[in-house]
C-alpha cells in the first residue's frame, strides 16, 4: 500500500518536473525567436536600384542599402584622400553619391556599381564600400550594353570578398 | 570517346546504387542474408563505378579533349598541371562527380569495415546510403553531366574561375570539405538505421560515432581552410564575413560537434538517444541544403558557378529526405527506450545538455540568418539581406557560453556531486580566468566581450590543462615516474579523454584568436609613391616600385614595400594584380606577413604604373595565425582519439605484442 503511494507520488513529480521544463523551453524558445527576429530587423540591407531608392522616398534615410546601377559619364570627381563623388544612375533615376572607400582599379564611367552605405540628411548617399561589376563568367562584354542587369544583380547580391563592418 | 564512355559509367552507377538501395531494405525487412550480400557487392560496385568515371574525366581533363563538354567548360592549355588536375572540381558538373567519387568511397569503406559485424544495422545502412548513391548518380547522369559530347571541340578552353587559380589552397580546401560533407552521408544511414530497427544498441554507438568524427576532422579542417583561402586571395584582411556559402559549411559541422558530444551521454548513461539521432539526421539535411544553396546559384559567391537546373533537383531531394526523417522520426523515436535521467544540475550530463542546447541555438541563428532573405524573395520578390552585425551580435555571447562549458562542463563530475566537491571543482579555475583577463587588460584590450571571452578561455584553460595531468598526478603519488605516467595514462588508456582535452585547449585557443584578433584589428589605407616610406600600426612601409611580369595564364604587377619594425627590416611584401586571360578586370593577391604575436596585411586597391603610386590598404591584427594552428590542432587531437583506446585488451595485448613482433 505504502509502496504504491509512494511511487505515484514520484510519478506525480516526474511529470511536474517535465511539465516545468517543457515551459521553459518554450519560454526560451519564445524569447530566442523575439530576439532573432528583431536582431534581424535591425540589421536588414536592401538591394536597390536608384528607382527603388527614389520610390522608398524617407525610408532609405540610415537604412543599410546596397545601391546598384551604372556611373553616369562625366560624373566622378575627386574628393580629398581617397574619396570620390559621382552619380550612379539606372533607366530613369539619378542618385549621387560620395564614397570614402577606395576605388577599386576597374572603378570608370558607363560601368556597372554597387555601393553600400545609406541616404544621408545632405541628400546624397553616403557609401563606405564601392565594388565594381565582376563577371567571372568569360563573356566579353557586349557592345552598347556596358551593364548587363542581371550581372547586377549577382554582384549586389554577392558578398564575396566584402570586409563586414 | 572519353564522353559516351563516362556517361555509360555513371548510367551504370545509377543502376548498381538503385539495385543495391532496394536490395538493402529488403534485407532489413526479410533478414535474407543473399539479399545483404548482393547490396554489399552493390555498394562496391558503385564506388568502383564511380572511381572509373572520375578517372576518365580527369584523364579528358589532362590531355585536354574538349570533346567532352566539362573539359571545354573549364580546361585550358595555358594553365599549369595541378590547376588542370583540380578543375575537377571547379566547376558545377565536376564538383558533383567528385562527389559521387567521395560519396563511393565513403560507402566502401564503411560497408567494408562494418561488414560481418552490425548485422541488425548494416541492410538499412547500406539501403540509405545507396539511395542518397542513386541520387547523386542520376544528379550527375541528368542535370549536372559533365560527359557532354561537344560536337565541334575548339582548340582551347577558358580555364577555371581565376580567383581559384589564384591560390594554391584551393587545391585543397574542396577535397577537405566534400570528405566532411559526404562523409555525413555515413553516420546518417546508421542512425535511420537504428530507427528503423527501433533500437539503438551500445554496440552502434562505436560506428557511429567513428563514422560522425571522420567527417567532423575533415570538415572542421575544410572551414579554416576556407577562411584561410579567403584571408590569402580576396584581399579584405578577414576571412569570415557571414557569407551563405561559408554558413552553409559552418551549420552541419554545428549540429553534428552537439552529436559528438550526446553521444558520450548516450555512452556514458543511456540517455539522449532519440536526440543524438535527431542530431545526427539534421546534419545530413543541412548538408544536402547548404549543398542546394551553394551549387543552385540562389547566392551569388565564388562558389556558385551558373545558375542551373540542378536547384531544383536538389530541393526536391532535400524536400524528399526532410519527410523521410520526419516520418521515420515520428514513428520510431519513442522506440529508443532511455535507460535512465539526469541526476541534477551540476552534473557533467546536465552540462553536455546545456552544450547541447547551445548548438543547436548557434544552429538555429546562423540558419535564420541565412535563409531568410531567400524566404523574402520566394514570397515577395525583394532582395535583401542580413547583415553582419545580426551574426555578430548573436553568435558572440552564444559563443562565449559554450567557451564557459569547455570550461565547466569537464570541471564537473558525472551524476550527483555533493557541495565540497563542487567548490573543489569549480572554484580554482577562476585564478586562470582573473590571470587571463588581467593579461588582456594590461595588453589594452578594452572590449567587454572579449574580456569576457578571455576570462572565459583561461577558466577553460586551466580545467583543461588540470585534466590533462590529472592522471600523471595520481599515478605519481603511486610511486611512477611522471613521463611512464603520462604516456600510459594519457596516451595508451585514457587516449579518447586526453584526445578530447586536446581539441577543448584547440578550441580555447581559437576563440580567444578569433575574439582578440577581430577586436583588435587595425585598418589604415595609405597611398604612396616610389621610394615614400608611411607609418601604419607600428610598422614604416617603404614602397620600392612595381615589378611586372608575364607569366602563360595571366600578367602579373607586383608592388614591392619593404616593411621594418624599429629600424630594422622585417621583410619584402609583394601585394599583387594578377592580370588573367579571358578576363575584363585584374584580380589582387594580398601579401601578409605572418608571426606568432600577429600579421601584417597589405592588399592593393588602385595602382597607377605610369606615375608610380599606389592605393594600398594595410590591416594589421594580433594572433591570426593561431586560429589556423589550433583548428590543425583540433582535427590532430580528434583523429587521435578514434585510435583506439587498449583498456580492455591491455593484458592480451601484452603478452600478445612479443609474439607478434617474432612473427613479423
Amino acid at each position: 500500500m505504502t509502496t504504491a503511494t509512494e511511487l505515484t507520488a514520484t510519478e506525480v513529480m516526474r511529470r511536474k518536473s517535465r511539465l516545468f521544463m517543457i515551459g521553459a523551453f518554450a519560454v526560451a524558445a519564445i524569447a530566442f525567436a523575439v530576439i532573432a527576429a528583431s536582431s534581424i530587423n535591425k540589421n536588414l540591407v536592401y538591394y536597390w536600384t536608384p528607382s527603388d531608392l527614389r520610390h522608398a522616398g524617407s525610408k532609405a534615410y540610415g537604412a543599410t542599402i546596397r545601391l546598384g546601377g551604372m556611373v553616369k559619364k562625366g560624373s566622378i570627381h575627386k574628393l580629398g584622400g581617397s574619396a570620390v563623388e559621382f552619380d550612379v544612375k539606372d533607366a530613369t533615376q539619378v542618385v549621387h553619391v560620395k564614397t570614402t572607400s577606395v576605388p577599386p582599379q576597374m572603378f570608370r564611367e558607363n560601368i556597372g556599381v554597387v555601393v553600400e552605405g545609406t541616404m544621408v540628411p545632405g541628400g546624397y548617399f553616403q557609401s563606405d564600400r564601392l565594388m565594381v561589376s565582376h563577371n567571372n563568367e568569360y563573356r566579353a562584354p557586349a557592345k552598347g550594353h556596358p551593364v548587363d542587369r542581371k550581372e547586377l544583380e549577382r554582384l549586389m547580391k554577392s558578398t564575396e570578398g566584402l570586409e563586414g563592418k | 570517346m572519353l564522353a559516351p564512355l563516362g556517361k555509360m559509367l555513371i548510367l551504370a552507377s545509377l543502376l548498381v546504387s538503385a539495385a543495391g538501395a532496394l536490395l538493402g531494405f529488403a534485407a532489413g525487412r526479410t533478414r535474407s542474408r543473399e539479399a545483404l550480400l548482393w547490396a554489399r557487392r552493390f555498394a562496391y560496385a558503385f564506388a568502383a563505378l564511380m572511381g572509373l568515371a572520375t578517372l576518365t574525366m580527369e584523364y579528358a581533363l589532362l590531355t585536354h579533349d574538349f570533346r567532352v563538354s566539362y573539359v571545354e567548360h573549364v580546361g585550358s592549355r595555358l594553365v599549369p598541371t595541378w590547376v588542370t588536375i583540380v578543375s575537377l572540381w571547379s566547376s558545377l558538373e565536376g564538383s558533383i562527380l567528385f562527389w559521387g567519387f567521395v560519396l563511393g568511397i565513403y560507402i566502401a569503406v564503411a560497408t567494408y569495415l562494418t561488414r560481418g559485424q552490425y548485422e541488425d544495422y548494416q541492410p538499412d545502412a547500406i539501403g540509405v546510403w545507396l539511395s542518397s548513391a542513386a541520387f547523386f548518380s542520376f544528379l550527375i547522369a541528368g542535370p549536372a553531366s559533365p560527359f557532354g559530347v561537344v560536337a565541334n571541340p575548339p582548340l582551347d578552353g577558358p580555364g577555371p574561375n581565376p580567383l581559384l587559380q589564384n591560390h594554391v589552397l584551393m587545391a585543397i580546401h574542396p577535397p577537405f570539405l566534400y570528405l566532411g560533407y559526404v562523409g555525413m552521408t555515413i553516420p546518417f544511414g546508421f542512425a535511420c538505421a537504428a530507427l528503423l530497427r527501433g533500437r539503438l544498441g551500445h554496440s552502434l554507438l562505436k560506428p557511429l560515432r567513428a563514422s560522425l568524427m571522420v567527417p567532423w576532422i575533415f570538415q572542421t579542417i575544410a572551414i579554416m581552410l576556407g577562411g584561410w583561402w579567403a584571408y590569402e586571395v580576396l584581399g579584405w584582411g578577414g576571412y569570415w564575413a557571414w557569407d551563405p556559402v561559408e554558413n552553409a559549411s559552418l551549420l552541419p559541422w554545428l549540429t553534428a560537434t552537439a552529436a559528438l558530444h550526446s553521444i558520450v551521454v548516450v555512452e556514458r548513461r543511456g540517455i539522449l538517444k532519440g536526440w543524438t539521432v535527431t542530431l545526427i539526421q539534421a546534419t545530413f539535411l543541412l548538408v544536402i541544403l547548404g549543398t542546394f544553396m551553394t551549387r543552385s546559384g540562389v547566392f551569388n559567391s565564388v562558389h556558385s558557378f551558373t545558375q542551373s537546373a540542378i536547384g531544383p533537383t536538389i530541393l526536391a531531394f532535400l524536400a524528399a529526405s526532410i519527410l523521410f526523417v520526419v516520418v521515420l522520426l515520428a514513428f520510431r523515436i519513442d522506440r529508443l527506450e532511455t535507460e535512465g535521467r539526469i541526476e541534477g544540475a551540476a552534473s557533467r550530463e546536465a552540462m553536455f545538455l546545456v552544450n547541447n542546447l547551445l548548438f543547436v541555438l548557434l544552429t538555429f541563428t546562423v540558419l535564420i540568418g541565412t535563409v531568410f532573405p531567400l524566404v523574402v524573395e520566394a514570397l515577395k520578390g525583394k532582395q535583401m539581406s542580413v547583415g553582419r552585425p545580426y551574426f555578430d551580435s548573436m553568435v558572440v555571447p552564444i559563443g562565449a557560453a559554450l567557451l564557459f562549458l569547455v570550461g565547466i562542463g569537464p570541471a564537473l563530475p558525472w551524476g550527483r556531486a555533493t557541495r565540497e566537491q563542487l567548490k573543489n571543482a569549480l572554484l580554482p579555475p577562476l585564478f586562470g580566468a582573473g590571470l587571463f583577463a588581467v593579461i588582456g587588460y594590461i595588453l589594452n584590450i578594452r572590449a567587454p566581450w572579449t574580456l569576457v571571452t578571455l576570462a572565459f578561455g583561461g577558466y577553460a584553460a586551466q580545467v583543461t590543462l588540470g585534466q590533462m595531468l590529472l592522471t600523471v598526478l595520481q599515478r605519481t603519488k603511486r610511486g611512477e615516474s611522471a613521463a611512464a605516467a603520462f604516456v600510459d595514462g594519457n596516451l595508451r588508456r585514457g587516449r579518447r579523454r586526453f584526445a578530447s582535452y586536446i581539441v577543448h585547449g584547440a578550441v580555447t585557443v581559437a576563440i580567444i584568436a578569433i575574439a582578440v584578433s577581430s577586436s583588435m584589428r587595425q585598418t589604415t589605407e595609405l597611398a604612396f609613391t616610389k621610394g615614400q616610406t608611411l607609418r601604419a600600426s607600428g610598422y614604416d612601409l617603404t614602397f620600392l616600385g612595381f615589378e611586372q611580369r608575364q607569366e602563360p595564364h595571366r600578367a602579373v604587377t607586383g608592388a614591392r614595400f619593404r616593411v621594418a619594425r624599429d629600424g630594422k627590416v622585417v621583410a619584402t611584401l609583394e601585394p599583387k594584380m594578377n592580370q588573367y586571360q579571358m578576363m575584363r578586370e585584374p584580380v589582387g593577391s594580398p601579401a601578409v606577413y605572418s608571426t606568432a604575436a600577429g600579421d601584417l596585411y597589405l592588399s592593393l586597391a588602385n595602382l597607377d604604373v605610369a606615375n608610380e603610386s599606389v592605393f594600398i590598404t594595410v590591416y594589421a591584427a594580433p594572433l591570426v595565425m593561431w586560429i589556423w594552428v589550433s583548428v590543425i590542432l583540433m582535427g590532430l587531437g580528434a583523429l587521435f582519439s578514434l585510435v583506439p583506446a587498449r583498456r580492455a585488451t591491455a593484458v592480451q595485448s601484452r603478452e600478445s605484442v612479443p609474439a607478434a613482433a617474432e612473427t613479423a
